[in-house]
């Protein structure tokens, strides 16, 4: 055994500050980088876009097209449209982004926990393994357009006592269908990874399959498990994103899109408002899995790519 | 009452065939097409006497009848949208060979950066999209001088568009049903002419329930569809003229698209449209003293502001 698997996760102590700012700054520069890019095409890229052969490989830089990045951000400070109360941009995007993160987090719960029971079953009874797995793999070819309108429908005759089926649910619904299916597959993985010596020990102490789960399965299934958490968060994001749209949800960053879509033409700078709260959502969904990841450090040995 | 909101993937008529709604809002060709594949639904309320679905292009391209279509590239977005534009060309003799079909977005930016010369458009909704851009060349909005209309109405192949869709099995049998049917249709007149007769205030209503639209926009939008509505010739706000609705099933019947297929076969059944509840809706109103043609209705004037706002 190496020295680095022999002090494991210590060797992840939090970097010094000067590392972490550095880092920050990189990030920050990055972001930036992409801004300077966008100018810098804008600005010497010819108004038609570049096209070859009849084909156009990249965008016209007229403001219809590709606002500045500065009339971006100044349309997020002003109001959503004239009326006297209208909220500015900025906060309505939030607004926006923090409700799609909220169905968005119900989905991905809901898709760990599943996606999580369906690995310890399939771990547990190797028939349950042949019986569900491929079930779990053709899951993910039926496309969002053809599920989307029957969860709804079958949503809105759910009704008992003072329950009543909500919209949001079936968005949240959707989402966990796309998340549960990365976390499946990892966990079962996972849950598969400790050496044949390890499961041998256990078994020769006669210790149980719960404990034997607890004490080595799970913490040996973490590697994999964090990529598929990571994955499935993106899942469940752009899950819910697409669901509202397709079902008709009022109130979610995907729906806003589509809305402000609609001012495409007069007011492109708007457009793009909600965008760049898609891409937040994302940011937020990532940062969560990896703060979970710090929590769960003590047993990140080798982490593989799922 | 609730109002269900559709998504891109949800079609309003299959929520009462499904049980999850009892009233549907769409446009009498789509719903055809699904009557004809089995959902028994009746048209019980013509709300949108008129068709708004236009074909603009600039001025410099002289494209001002179906005619001199030919040649251009032409913009729809499709899934039901293109049955009036289809039927126009075909009455004028432009087969779809002679024109390069382009899938419109949502937005207009395609139009407006000459990818396609004569776009689809709604008089309440793409065509002041237009209005509310800058024109490069002048430095100042777009105006209607800049463009040209084909107006489906005028070129003879207009078909009915918004209307109020019921269960037809629930309203043979069920009174209960059939006198919500009657209430349904009496408060949304009743909301119709309250936008007749204040369309800023109906405006405004929508943008406080949450419409992110521009407010010159909101404002425009409700002008154009008085305008489809008032006046009314059918008798009265909502009543299904046997002219028009026919004229809606022949171009049905009789319109191929890209594929060759027609939204229908043959004849849709007498249950497809009804104007019984309508005209009892239209008399009690009359009753109550209210004006249910709009005779005398004049749309305002709307000035457009840049990005609708």
């Amino acid at each position: 055994m190496s020295a680095a698997g022999l002090v494991g996760g210590r060797l992840r102590r939090p970097a010094p500050s000067a590392t972490r700012w550095r880092r920050a700054g990189l990030g920050a520069l990055g972001v930036l980088l992409v801004a300077v890019v966008w100018e810098a095409y804008k600005a010497i890229g010819p108004d038609n876009g570049v096209v070859i052969g009849g084909l156009t490989v990249l965008p016209r830089t007229t403001d219809l097209a590709m606002p500045h990045v500065w009339d971006m951000f100044a349309r997020l400070g002003q109001p959503v449209n004239g009326t006297s109360n209208a909220a500015p941009v900025w906060q309505a995007v939030l607004e926006a982004a923090g409700f799609s993160l909220g169905v968005a987090g119900v989905g991905w719960l809901v898709g760990v926990a599943v996606g999580m029971g369906l690995a310890l079953l399939m771990q547990r009874f190797r028939t349950a393994e042949s019986a569900v797995l491929p079930w779990v793999v053709l899951s993910q070819t039926v496309p969002l357009i053809a599920i989307a309108p029957l969860v709804r429908r079958w949503g809105s005759q759910i009704q008992f006592g003072d329950f009543e089926w909500q919209n949001w649910m079936s968005v949240a619904v959707i989402a966990s269908y796309l998340a549960f299916f990365p976390v499946a597959i990892g966990a079962l993985r996972g849950l598969g990874a400790p050496d044949a010596i390890h499961t041998d020990l256990f078994r020769s102490y006669a210790v149980g399959w719960w404990v034997t789960l607890w004490r080595l399965r799970l913490p040996a299934a973490v590697p994999y498990l964090l990529p598929a958490l990571r994955l499935a968060a993106a899942n469940a994001v752009i899950g819910a994103v697409v669901a509202e749209v397709s079902i008709g949800l009022r109130g979610g960053i995907g729906r806003m899109i589509i809305e402000y879509a609609q001012s495409g033409s007069g007011d492109p700078a708007k457009t793009w408002a909600p965008i760049l709260g898609a891409v937040l959502l994302g940011l937020v969904a990532a940062g969560f899995v990896a703060l979970l990841g710090l929590l769960l450090g003590r047993f990140r040995r080798g982490e593989v790519p799922a | 009452m609730t109002i269900n909101e559709a998504g891109t993937d949800t079609v309003p008529i299959d929520e009462i065939a499904a049980g999850s709604a009892d009233f549907a809002i769409s446009w009498v060709p789509k719903v055809l097409g699904s009557i004809e594949q089995g959902t028994n639904v009746t048209d019980v309320a013509q709300i949108f006497e008129r068709s708004a679905t236009t074909q603009i292009s600039m001025k410099d391209k002289s494209i001002t009848k179906a005619a001199d279509l030919k040649g251009h590239t032409v913009g729809s977005w499709g899934f039901g949208n293109e049955w009036e534009l289809f039927a126009g060309m075909q009455k004028a003799g432009v087969n779809l060979d002679d024109i390069t079909l382009v899938q419109q977005q949502f937005d207009m930016n395609a139009f407006l950066a000459g990818d396609i010369d004569a776009a689809q458009a709604m008089t309440y909704n793409e065509y002041a999209q237009v209005l509310e851009t800058m024109n490069p060349k002048t430095n100042k909005l777009y105006t209607p001088d800049d463009l040209n209309v084909i107006n489906w109405n005028d070129e003879g192949t207009a078909m009915l568009q918004d209307a109020i869709w019921a269960d037809a099995d629930r309203l043979a049998d069920d009174e209960d049903y059939q006198d919500t049917t009657v209430k349904f249709i009496k408060a949304s007149i009743k909301g119709w002419m309250y936008a007749r007769d204040n369309p800023q205030e109906a405006a405004d209503i929508v943008t406080a329930a949450g419409s992110t639209l521009g407010t010159s926009h909101q404002l425009w939008m409700t002008n154009e569809v008085n305008k489809l509505i008032w006046p009314s010739t059918s008798g009265g706000i909502g009543m299904i003229d046997t002219k028009a609705w026919d004229q809606t099933v022949k171009i049905a019947k009789g319109t191929k698209n890209e594929t060759g297929a027609t939204i229908i076969t043959d004849d849709p059944p007498k249950t497809a449209y009804s104007n019984e509840y309508v005209e009892k809706a239209l008399s009690e109103l009359k009753d109550d003293g209210e004006d249910v043609t709009g005779d005398g209705f004049t749309p305002i004037d709307v000035t457009l502001k840049e990005g609708g706002n």
